[in-house]
């Protein structure tokens, strides 16, 4: 398969950015995405694209910096914005694991990365999500030190709340949904590590002072607020549900009542 | 026994060997501990777990990993699960008989002291993650749900889902977060160390690059703990995340710290087939399928040459003439023997031309009769996101064919040399996790990587570094601009300015591929002398062509992905040549080292207990020398090393 690529190079966090269009020939329809553009990449080092040239006025900017590492869907490190979608067509599936049978031969592909006040490029295709470490910091966690747990069995825990609290905690902190949002929110991740603690007897105790920690934090690092889309629900690759922006709501307004 | 390689294995009975050293190594107190500063590099379930812990005590950590986040390292693919001993299930497991099956399923090739501590800290673990809110799998009753691994009896192996890693990484990770918010932890994402630095001997502060900036950093501490994982990217395509490698590990090495058993590399028989030349890496299904899937081939050459055509489907193949092989040759284990044993009898019948698909590598993983027995929703709830996943990458629905499946590199047992309190020759240096060699010996029963890399983490480190740092509660922060420091930076800067200059004609992917396939050709699944000497050979005229003609573009002072991978892959040409050697040296087949020379009638390993009953721990002799070997003898007090059997 053939394809022509419209992809966004910036060269840092301050030069201005531009799309490049580069072709791609004889690519199988069982390569990945991120399999295709190590070809690109190689296509572009081999015709001795450099990075220092295009200071001196040269047009080609060398290979393209893409995030990425475990190439099966978990590691959350890719993130690119597809032909106008986060993490391209597939469904619930992240870039790596985007196959180009998806595609038409010959279409052109357009690529750019994730565009949020939230992350700043870095460079070409990659951004800064430092910004989601902070949020967890600020309470994503249960304070529990090692060597101080009870027997694992000494809770019994239902089934269903065990599943849910699964299904949110599924979250792989890729960033799709914040690109995805209009106001570049980040409820969905913030909402998903919430309930997946709160649904767990262990999280109750923590549950509000979590809430009201992680929503100021999110606040102040200049994410916009939730307008109920549900786009990002839509994007997730890994299928996280806006239930749980219901029940971070909930646990939010608890702990302002008891302000 | 060589003077550097004392393994500190306490006295006394086996069961009381922890409590006994433990009761003896010293503390440091509360107060001191806030004087004291440990560096953890890497942040995967050992780094993460280690990091976290030492900040709960107290201690000034700093934290590295090359990813955006800590989150992203490569432990969170582990997919099926964790073992304990809790014997929930009432099935007669208890810490004896989880310490026998590991030692056993190890071929004997490591330390029952190491081995019987890990069984004992491993209930610990799962309290641990349980109260960190990890959503381990459960019953209706509300109760801890357990299932089967390779190489086991019983059920003990703890799961969430197909994403056991992830959740236990999230644990830790938020144990971490927890720390950094507090203040006891800094986190330096994105920073790779380059270099360990030593004065007078010890271990005291690295050399890292930020990715972001380029710029050569320095940093200082009282100790250095390296939880990098593994090197199974030597093979350029393995199930390893694309960025995970060897170079931190190399760097220690390098630096005076042996590096044991590097030849023990484990190959998991359930990943997905390769599917042509543009390939990147290997996905790997999780071990947890063949409690369901059952393993075959056809019976009959005629089938296969069909299947291989596309004239029939694999469901066409009627039941009497399909080889179960594993069900046939390990009676005993069946579907669920080790993963050595199950990759080679894998790779047995491909030889003998009875591969399914059209390179005839690979063999068939069937969920057939489990959906007949149990319901397709049942299986779909026990591997829904693993179906998914093979779908996805192949284009076939598992429900309704069979998967195909073959073997490949997947973790690496050995590692960085550590004694009983898992510090390296070099004092001050730790090692922990997949980055040391101590708990898994020739090959690695599932589910137990995460097991050692929290043990490690949360329960062992955390006491041991304690014995180290309490000699050093008087010693100033490490002054970075010692010349030490000084030297190590500039040879950094020097080596990333070579690589730069050297401005030749072929890509790093270009060499790592070729390296890669003189590994798996000569250094895979089945080695001999011949092969392995050409392997040394042909490794050190490619290393030699790399330093002269790879092309690697960009500068050093920005943000420069080929530049990182060229550094890796020069350490990877250091790693392959001592597996090469050690594999040599290794006259004997154990655990996921196949000498064939050293084989049965039937086929199986045929270990040599009278040369080979020892850790090989190789010194580094400088770039153009050859390293050297010492030996620590493996003394077996408790278990009578037989030949491992999964047949009845």
């Amino acid at each position: 398969m053939d394809f022509k690529l419209k992809v966004w190079r910036q060269q840092n966090a301050k030069a201005k950015g531009h799309f490049e269009t580069y072709s791609v020939t004889g690519i199988s329809p069982d390569t990945s995405f991120l399999e295709m553009m190590d070809i690109l990449n190689d296509q572009l080092i081999r015709e001795g694209n450099d990075p220092v040239a295009i200071n001196k006025g040269c047009k080609s900017s060398g290979p393209i910096a893409f995030d990425h590492d475990c190439r099966e869907g978990i590691c959350g490190m890719c993130s690119l914005y597809i032909n106008g979608r986060a993490h391209g067509p597939g469904h619930e599936a992240t870039t790596c694991q985007l196959y180009m049978r998806l595609f038409k031969d010959g279409e052109t592909i357009t690529v750019e990365p994730w565009r949020s006040a939230g992350f700043p490029v870095i460079k070409d295709l990659v951004v800064n999500r430092g910004a989601f470490d902070q949020i967890l910091q600020a309470g994503g966690f249960i304070s529990v030190n090692a060597g101080s747990a009870p027997d694992a069995n000494a809770i019994p825990i239902p089934k269903k709340n065990a599943d849910l609290s699964m299904d949110a905690s599924a979250c792989v902190g890729c960033g799709a949904c914040v690109a995805t949002c209009k106001n570049g929110s980040a409820m969905l991740f913030v909402s998903a590590r919430v309930s997946s603690l709160a649904l767990l007897p262990q999280g109750r105790v923590e549950a509000v002072r979590r809430a009201k920690a992680m929503v100021a934090k999110m606040d102040e690092l200049g994410f916009g607020a939730c307008t109920n889309t549900q786009a990002c629900q839509m994007e997730c690759p890994k299928a996280v549900s806006v239930s749980n922006i219901a029940r971070l709501n909930r646990e939010y307004l608890c702990a302002k009542f008891k302000d | 026994m060589d003077d550097k390689l004392i393994s500190k294995i306490p006295e006394g009975p086996l069961a009381e060997k922890w409590t006994n050293h433990k009761a003896k190594i010293k503390v440091v107190s509360p107060a001191n501990k806030r004087k004291l500063e440990i560096i953890v590099v890497g942040t995967g379930l050992g780094g993460a777990s280690a990091a976290a812990s030492l900040g709960e005590l107290g201690y000034n950590v700093k934290i590295f990993c090359i990813s955006d986040s800590p989150r992203r390292a490569h432990s969170i693919a582990a997919q099926g699960g964790i073992n304990a001993a809790k014997n929930y299930t009432n099935d007669n497991d208890s810490v004896y008989r989880l310490f026998y099956d590991t030692i056993k399923g190890g071929d004997y090739r490591s330390r029952e002291a190491n081995v019987y501590r890990l069984a004992e800290v491993s209930n610990l673990i799962i309290d641990q993650c349980v109260a960190q809110g990890v959503p381990f799998a459960r019953d209706y009753g509300g109760l801890l749900d357990n299932r089967s691994f390779g190489g086991a009896q019983v059920s003990r192996t703890f799961y969430a889902r197909g994403q056991t890693g992830q959740q236990l990484l999230l644990g830790a990770y938020a144990s971490l977060n927890r720390q950094i918010a507090k203040g006891t932890v800094k986190s330096y994402p994105r920073h790779e160390m380059l270099d360990l630095v030593l004065i007078n001997g010890e271990a005291k502060g690295i050399i890292a690059r930020n990715l972001v900036t380029g710029e050569i950093e320095r940093f200082g501490a009282h100790a250095v703990v390296l939880a990098t994982g593994g090197y199974g990217n030597v093979y350029f395509l393995s199930t390893n995340a694309m960025n995970s490698n060897g170079s931190a590990a190399i760097q220690c090495y390098k630096k005076g710290a042996y590096f044991a058993n590097p030849c023990f590399a484990q190959i998991h028989p359930t990943c997905i087939p390769v599917h042509g030349t543009q390939q990147s890496k290997l996905t790997l299904m999780s071990e947890s399928l063949r409690n369901d899937g059952r393993i075959w081939v056809p019976k009959n050459i005629e089938d296969v040459k069909k299947l291989r055509a596309h004239q029939i489907k694999p469901s066409d193949i009627k039941e009497e003439d399909r080889d179960y092989y594993l069900e046939r040759r390990y009676p005993a284990f069946g579907n669920l023997v080790p993963r050595d044993v199950a990759s080679r009898a894998a790779k047995e019948r491909c030889d003998a031309g009875f591969g399914v698909n059209e390179t005839g590598l690979a063999v068939f993983l069937d969920f057939k009769s489990a959906i007949e027995r149990l319901g397709k929703d049942v299986i779909k709830a026990r591997y829904g996101n693993l179906f998914q996943m093979y779908e996805e990458i192949t284009d076939t629905d598992p429900y309704k064919e069979p998967m195909m499946i073959f073997p490949a590199i997947h973790y690496t047992m050995g590692g960085i040399w550590v004694d009983y309190n898992l510090q390296t020759t070099i004092p001050g240096l730790y090692a922990i996790g997949e980055a040391n060699f101590s708990d898994h010996g020739g090959n690695r029963l599932g589910a137990s990587a995460l097991m050692q890399g929290l043990a490690d983490g949360y329960f062992i480190l955390p006491y041991t570094i304690g014995d180290y740092l309490s000699h050093l509660i008087q010693v100033p922060k490490t002054d970075t601009n010692a010349p030490e420091f000084v030297e190590a930076e500039n040879k950094v800067k020097e080596r990333l300015e070579t690589l730069l200059n050297i401005k030749g004609n072929q890509t790093v992917d270009y060499f790592h591929k070729k390296l890669g396939n003189i590994m798996w050709e000569y250094v895979g699944m089945a080695r001999n002398e011949e092969g392995l000497k050409k392997a040394i050979v042909e490794i050190a005229e490619l290393q030699k062509e790399f330093w002269k003609d790879v092309y690697v573009p960009g500068t050093e002072t920005e943000f420069n992905q080929e530049l990182e991978k060229a550094s890796r892959l020069a350490d990877f040409f250091v790693i392959g040549d001592l597996m090469a050697r050690d594999a040599l040296n290794r006259m004997e087949s154990c655990g996921g080292h196949f000498r064939v020379e050293m084989q049965t009638e039937e086929g199986e390993t045929k270990r040599d207990d009278i040369n080979f009953a020892y850790v090989s721990a190789w010194e580094f002799k400088g770039d153009a020398d050859t390293p050297e070997l010492h030996k620590e003898e493996l003394n077996f007090e408790f278990v009578k090393p037989s030949t491992r059997n999964y047949k009845d």
